[in-house]
C-alpha cells in the first residue's frame, strides 16, 4: 500500500505543483492518476520513487516513511516506465532490460537470460534482443519498457504515460497487454494517464485531478462514469456532451444479425449490443471483456 | 622550387639522424606534446565532467577560456621563461594552458549533449550518480570528448613550434634558424614536418572518434528530443576547433 499524507510539493522556482494531497493507493491494484496536463499528476508519481521529495508531508510505502529509505535503493526496488521509453540508446535491448539486476548484483548470464523471458512475458519477440533501441518500433520500445520495469520483480510499478506517443492501435495492444499482465502478476501499478478511456479501462481506482493535485474525485471508473462530482469531471469524461449516454438505436440495424446499433446522444453509433430473440444481453464483465468498457473508442471493433 | 628543395631535405635520410636530427626533433616536438596533452586531460576532464553533469559553473569556464585564448602565446612564454628558466616546465605551461579550454569545452559540451529523458530514466532506475556518468553520459558523450580531444592535441602540436624561439628544439628550431639565416629551405621543411604531423596526428584521432562512437546511436538526431544542446555542442565544438595550426604559428 502506497500513502500519500498531506503532500505538498513546491518547486524552488515558487510552483505550486501539489497542494496538500492525501491518497490511499491500495496494493495490487492498478491506480490510474487523470487529469489535464500540468495538474502535478507525474509530480506525484516521482514522489514515489523520491525522484521529486515532497516539501512537506509524507509519502509511506507499506507504512515506511520514503524520505528514510536510500533514493538509490528505494528506485531500484521500483518499476518505471515513461513515456519515451528512456531506454538507453547505446545498449542492446537485453542489456537495456537487464540493467537494474546487473547493478544489483546478479551475474551478467543469469540477468540476461531473464530479460529473455521478460521479453516473452511483454510479448516481444527473442529475435530483437540483440538490436538497439532505435532499430524498433515505438510500441516495441514501450514494451522493452515495460520489461525492464519489471526486471527486478517489483513490487511496485509506476507508469508515466506510458503509451500515449504510440499509435491507438498499438496503445489499444499495450493496455490489453498491461491488464493480462496484472491478471498474472498483481502488482501494485501506479499509473499516470491524460486520457479518461485509458483510465476506465485500466483502473481498478481512478483519481480524476484538477491543477495543484487537487481531487476532484476518486472511485471505481463505474462510480465515477454514473455519477461525476462536479461539471469538471463530466466534462472530462465527456458526459456533459452525451457521450457517455448510450441507447439502442431504433433506426440504425446491422444488416444482418441479431445484434442493435448502439449509438450516443448525439445519434453517433458507437457500439453494438447483442439482442439474441429480441432479447438485449445482460452481461458481467469477465477480465477479457473488459474492453467492453472503451468500446466508445472502439466502435465497429466489437 | 623552394618547396621541392624543402621535400628534398626531409626525405633525404641522412637529415634525420645528423645535422638537422629531424628523427631528435620529432621526439622532442611529440615528447612535450603528449606531456602537456595528458595533464591538460588530468584536469579538463573532470572539470568538465562536472559542468556538463550538473549544468552549474558554464558560465566561469566559458570566461577562463575566453581569457585564456586571448593570452599571447610567445609574451607569457617569455615571462615564464625569465621566472622559471629555459627548460620544459614553462613551455609544458604554455602549452598546457592553451590545450585546457577546446579540451573542456568537448568534455561539457559532450555530456551535456546527452538526452535528458535518458539521463532521467537512468536516474529513475536508481543508478548512482556516478554510474550515470560512467555508463551512460560518458559512452554516449564520447565523441564530442574526443573530438576536444582532437582540438587540443593539434594546438598543442602546433604551438610547440614557438617554444624552439627559445632553443628548446622541435621542429620550430627549422623555422627560426631559417629565418635567422635566411634559409628558407630549411624553413618551408620545418613548417611542412609540422603540418605534416598535424595532419597525421588529427587524422589518427579521426579514427579514434569514429571507433568510440557509441553503437546504436544514429550518427545524428539520435537524440532530436533535445535539440538544443546538441547545436550548443556544435558550437563548441567549431569554436573549439578554429584553426589551432594558425593559431600556434602567429602567436
Ligand atoms: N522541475 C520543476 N520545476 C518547476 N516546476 C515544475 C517542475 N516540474 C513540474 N513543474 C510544474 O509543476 C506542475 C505540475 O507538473 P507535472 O509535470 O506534475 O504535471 P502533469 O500532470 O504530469 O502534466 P502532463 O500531463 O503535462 O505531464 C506544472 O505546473 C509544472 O510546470
Ligand atoms: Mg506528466
Amino acid at each position: 500500500m502506497i500513502e500519500f499524507r498531506d503532500v505538498t510539493k513546491r518547486f524552488p522556482d515558487g510552483t505550486l505543483a501539489v497542494d496538500d494531497f492525501s491518497l490511499v493507493i491500495p496494493s495490487r491494484q492498478i491506480t490510474v492518476l487523470v487529469g489535464s496536463s500540468g495538474s502535478g499528476k507525474t509530480t506525484l508519481m516521482r514522489m514515489i520513487n523520491r525522484m521529486v521529495d515532497a516539501t512537506s508531508g509524507a509519502v509511506e510505502i507499506d507504512g515506511v516513511n520514503v524520505s528514510t529509505i536510500e533514493p538509490v535503493k528505494l528506485r531500484r526496488s521500483i518499476g518505471y516506465v515513461m513515456q519515451n521509453s528512456g531506454l538507453l540508446p547505446h545498449r542492446r535491448v537485453v542489456d537495456n532490460i537487464a540493467t537494474v539486476p546487473i547493478l544489483n548484483g546478479t551475474p551478467k548470464a543469469q540477468a540476461r537470460e531473464r530479460a529473455l523471458q521478460l521479453m516473452d512475458t511483454v510479448g516481444l519477440d527473442r529475435s530483437l534482443a540483440e538490436r538497439y533501441p532505435a532499430q524498433l518500433s515505438g510500441g516495441q520500445q514501450q514494451r522493452v519498457g515495460v520489461a525492464r520495469g519489471l526486471a527486478m520483480d517489483p513490487n511496485i510499478l509506476l507508469m508515466d504515460e506510458p503509451f500515449s506517443a504510440v499509435d491507438p492501435i498499438v496503445r489499444d495492444e499495450l493496455q490489453q497487454e498491461v491488464l493480462r499482465l496484472q491478471a498474472e502478476l498483481a502488482r501494485t501499478i501506479v499509473f499516470v494517464s491524460h486520457d479518461i478511456d485509458e483510465a476506465f479501462l485500466l483502473g481498478d481506482q481512478v483519481v480524476v485531478l484538477e491543477r495543484g493535485g487537487h481531487i476532484v474525485q476518486k472511485g471505481a471508473p463505474v462510480d465515477i462514469l454514473a455519477n461525476p462530482a462536479t461539471e469538471f469531471v463530466a466534462t472530462f469524461i465527456g458526459a456533459d456532451r452525451g457521450r457517455r449516454r448510450l441507447v439502442v438505436s431504433d433506426t440504425a440495424r446491422p444488416e444482418s444479425g441479431d445484434d442493435r446499433v448502439l449509438v450516443d446522444s448525439g445519434g453517433y453509433p458507437v457500439g453494438l449490443i447483442s439482442a439474441r430473440d429480441g432479447q438485449l444481453a445482460i452481461g458481467s464483465p469477465t477480465p477479457k471483456s473488459r474492453s467492453v468498457s472503451n468500446k466508445t473508442d472502439q466502435a465497429g471493433d466489437a | 622550387m623552394i618547396l621541392l628543395q624543402a621535400l628534398a631535405f626531409i626525405l633525404d635520410g641522412q637529415n634525420w639522424v645528423s645535422g638537422p636530427r629531424i628523427l631528435y626533433q620529432l621526439g622532442v616536438t611529440l615528447s612535450i606534446s603528449a606531456i602537456s596533452v595528458l595533464i591538460v586531460v588530468v584536469i579538463a576532464t573532470p572539470i568538465g565532467i562536472a559542468i556538463g553533469h550538473t549544468g552549474r559553473g558554464r558560465g566561469v569556464a566559458i570566461l577562463l577560456s575566453n581569457v585564456t585564448r586571448a593570452l599571447p602565446t610567445l609574451g607569457l612564454l617569455s615571462i615564464l621563461i625569465v621566472l622559471i628558466g629555459v627548460n620544459a616546465t614553462p613551455v609544458a605551461i604554455v602549452l598546457v594552458l592553451l590545450g585546457i579550454p577546446p579540451m573542456l569545452a568537448g568534455v561539457y559540451a559532450g555530456i551535456e549533449s546527452v538526452n535528458r529523458s535518458t539521463i532521467d530514466a537512468a536516474r529513475a532506475m536508481g543508478m548512482t550518480e556516478g554510474q550515470i556518468i560512467g555508463r551512460v553520459e560518458i559512452p554516449l558523450a564520447a565523441p564530442l570528448i574526443v573530438g576536444g580531444l582532437r582540438a587540443t592535441t593539434l594546438q598543442i602540436v602546433a604551438t610547440t613550434t614557438v617554444a624552439s624561439a627559445f632553443a628548446f628544439g622541435g621542429f620550430g628550431l627549422y623555422l627560426i634558424k631559417g629565418l635567422n639565416t635566411a634559409d628558407y629551405v630549411q624553413m618551408a621543411a620545418g613548417a611542412i614536418l609540422v603540418t605534416a604531423l598535424c595532419l597525421l596526428i588529427d587524422g589518427l584521432l579521426a579514427v579514434v572518434q569514429r571507433l568510440v562512437a557509441p553503437r546504436g546511436v544514429p550518427r545524428d538526431g539520435a537524440d532530436s528530443a533535445s535539440p538544443k544542446p546538441r547545436a550548443r555542442a556544435s558550437r563548441s565544438r567549431a569554436t573549439a576547433t578554429v584553426s589551432p595550426l594558425q593559431e600556434g604559428m602567429q602567436s
